[in-house]
């Protein structure tokens, strides 16, 4: 899997959504991106991209966009 | 007086402020008197509730009318919410204004007749609070205006509480925690700063420091979330005030969080309650808060706890595990389980029979070690088992269920195939809301049943508590 498959699939199966749905998504647009969701999602990435990511990130990762920038800033390729 | 009552010396001072504007007490008079000559006196009212200040207006201007209004989260199911009117069919709704013409309109929110149906209510019925948000349980906590009036007043007592605090809407207002914030802020004349943001938002930091917020309420949940986004290492010189309900906080957090509070010059205040008992039943003094991890502290100023063998006996040796009884002004009517009831009087005269099994060390500190009855607490909201385990019970049937668990913790067995799982997890979202990060499902051949066919919830709790390996 590449690293963009990586991150939509911790999307799709975090928050229930299909690949189209991703686009523009942002945080506590949807019922299930909430707080825990929030809390999962971090856990998640940190692991899948083999990161630890600082406070101000886990602040403006607030899309799913903003997300990827956030990962090319950690060095992840995607 | 009571705090919710007009009082001219408060007239001029702010009562909420948004990241728009502000509305003063004077406000708030003015939209409860325009109210009493449109509303019948002593009805029912239900609000739909958001961290705004037409959701905030409304229910003060209910308590000052004494109309009595039931808090609703706004986020129930819809299907719930209904079933939920439907049972009690409010004369009026305090909601988010639509397009359809109001009766009123306070800030964001419109007041809109429901129904006809004139309730009998006990004259001293001041307010309803749901007891589960997430499964629409039709039971309801029936608090009289004796009771949030004592208790708003020892929460400001206790917390040496002054008209100078601006405290910032952490938590929703239909939970008695969040609501206890606001009355006993209003109790001295304080102002409230109301956002619907979370702490994992920019916005919610940004107006935390525009307004100086000085006090911040949070569940266990939201001491995590402030430890993930690393909050001990944030500049709030304002903010020196922490408080801590809704649940069991883990003692590793509450080493870490008294130890920053010492160290920074801050309160930190682990507190416990229950709706049952308006909010508050303790505290732990922030000066205890290191020496006594794990302690939900001492009584509130005017209420007393009792360890109980049983219902006659009172344990008075200390490090002794018994029932946790609470007396005080600020217990509670009794429940509702449907409109009828809320003509029913004070059923419990002072006393609480807490749930929870505790003890008391040899300084006069409580411990909460387990609770008797079938509810964990998610996000610091309590969840009754019973309930989460017939929802599904309902839903799927012909297959078995049976639910158990600890604090955001909920496991659900089943007799269903692991491949049902996410349409078990998509049930379990849809109807209660509550994240499916919470809910663990296991697929078994069989419920263990006793020989009188009695789910053996110890069996199950005790798998749990092995991690699910057993």
């Amino acid at each position: 899997m590449t690293n963009a498959e990586k991150y939509d699939t911790l999307f799709m199966t975090n928050f229930k959504l299909t690949k189209d749905q991703l686009p523009g998504l942002k945080y506590r647009a949807i019922p299930l991106w909430d707080s825990m969701g929030h809390m999962t999602l971090m856990e998640e990435v940190e692991d899948t991209f083999d990161i630890s990511i600082d406070t101000p990130d886990v602040l403006s990762f607030s899309s799913y966009e903003k997300g990827m920038e956030i990962l090319r800033k950690y060095g992840v390729s995607i | 007086m009571y705090f919710f009552d007009k009082n001219s010396a408060f007239d001029r001072n702010p009562l909420f402020t948004d990241s728009h504007h502000t509305v003063l007490y004077h406000d708030w008079y003015c939209h409860a008197d325009a109210l009493h000559s449109l509303l019948r006196p002593r009805s029912l009212a239900a609000v739909i509730c958001h961290n705004t200040m037409g959701s905030a207006l409304s229910y003060l201007a209910c308590l000052q009318n004494r109309i009595v209004p039931l808090l609703i989260d706004s986020k129930m199911d819809a299907k719930l919410m209904e079933r939920l009117l439907g049972i009690y069919e409010p004369e009026y709704i305090f909601k988010p204004a639509s397009a359809v013409h109001p009766l009123y309109t306070m800030e964001d929110y419109g007041v809109y007749r429901h129904s006809r149906q004139k309730h009998e209510l006990y004259p001293e019925l001041a307010l309803l609070l749901t007891t589960s948000g997430s499964t629409g349980s039709p039971k309801l906590v029936r608090q009289s205006y004796a009771n949030i009036q004592s208790n708003a007043a020892a929460i400001a007592s206790y917390l040496s509480l002054t008209s100078q605090q601006r405290p910032v809407s952490s938590l929703p207002m239909h939970y008695t925690f969040g609501l206890s914030v606001i009355n006993s802020h209003i109790f001295c004349g304080a102002a409230e700063y109301l956002t619907e943001d979370t702490v994992f938002d920019e916005a919610f930091w940004k107006f935390c420091r525009q307004y100086r917020i000085t006090s911040l309420a949070g569940v266990p949940f939201t001491y995590e979330c402030l430890k993930r986004i690393g909050f001990t290492g944030m500049d709030l010189p304002d903010l020196t005030l922490l408080l801590q309900a809704g649940g069991k906080l883990s003692k590793r957090l509450q080493q870490e969080y008294g130890t920053f509070a010492a160290a920074a010059g801050k309160k930190f205040i682990i507190m416990y309650g229950q709706t049952e008992a308006t909010a508050r039943m303790s505290y732990l003094p922030a000066d205890a808060c290191l020496k006594k991890i794990g302690s939900i502290g001492i009584a509130i100023p005017g209420g007393t706890f009792h360890i109980m063998e049983n219902e006659h006996t009172e344990i008075t040796a200390p490090d002794t595990i018994g029932e946790l009884c609470y007396d005080g002004t600020n217990v509670t009517l009794g429940y509702a389980s449907g409109p009828s009831d809320l003509r029913l009087g004070d059923m419990r005269h002072g006393r609480l029979w807490t749930g929870d099994m505790a003890y008391q060390d040899a300084d006069g500190f409580y411990y909460i070690t387990g609770r008797k009855k079938r509810f964990v607490k998610i996000t610091g909201s309590r969840v009754n088992l019973d309930e989460i385990e017939q929802l599904f019970k309902n839903a799927f049937a012909g297959s078995d269920f049976a639910c158990a668990g600890e604090d955001d913790d909920i496991w659900l067995f089943t007799t269903m195939p692991a491949a049902a799982g996410p349409e078990l997890e998509d049930f379990f979202f849809k109807k209660t809301k509550l994240h499916p990060s919470c809910l663990t499902l296991r697929a078994v051949a069989a419920i263990p049943k006793n020989s009188s066919g009695k789910t053996q919830y110890k069996k199950l709790q005790n798998f749990i508590q092995q991690g699910g390996s057993a």
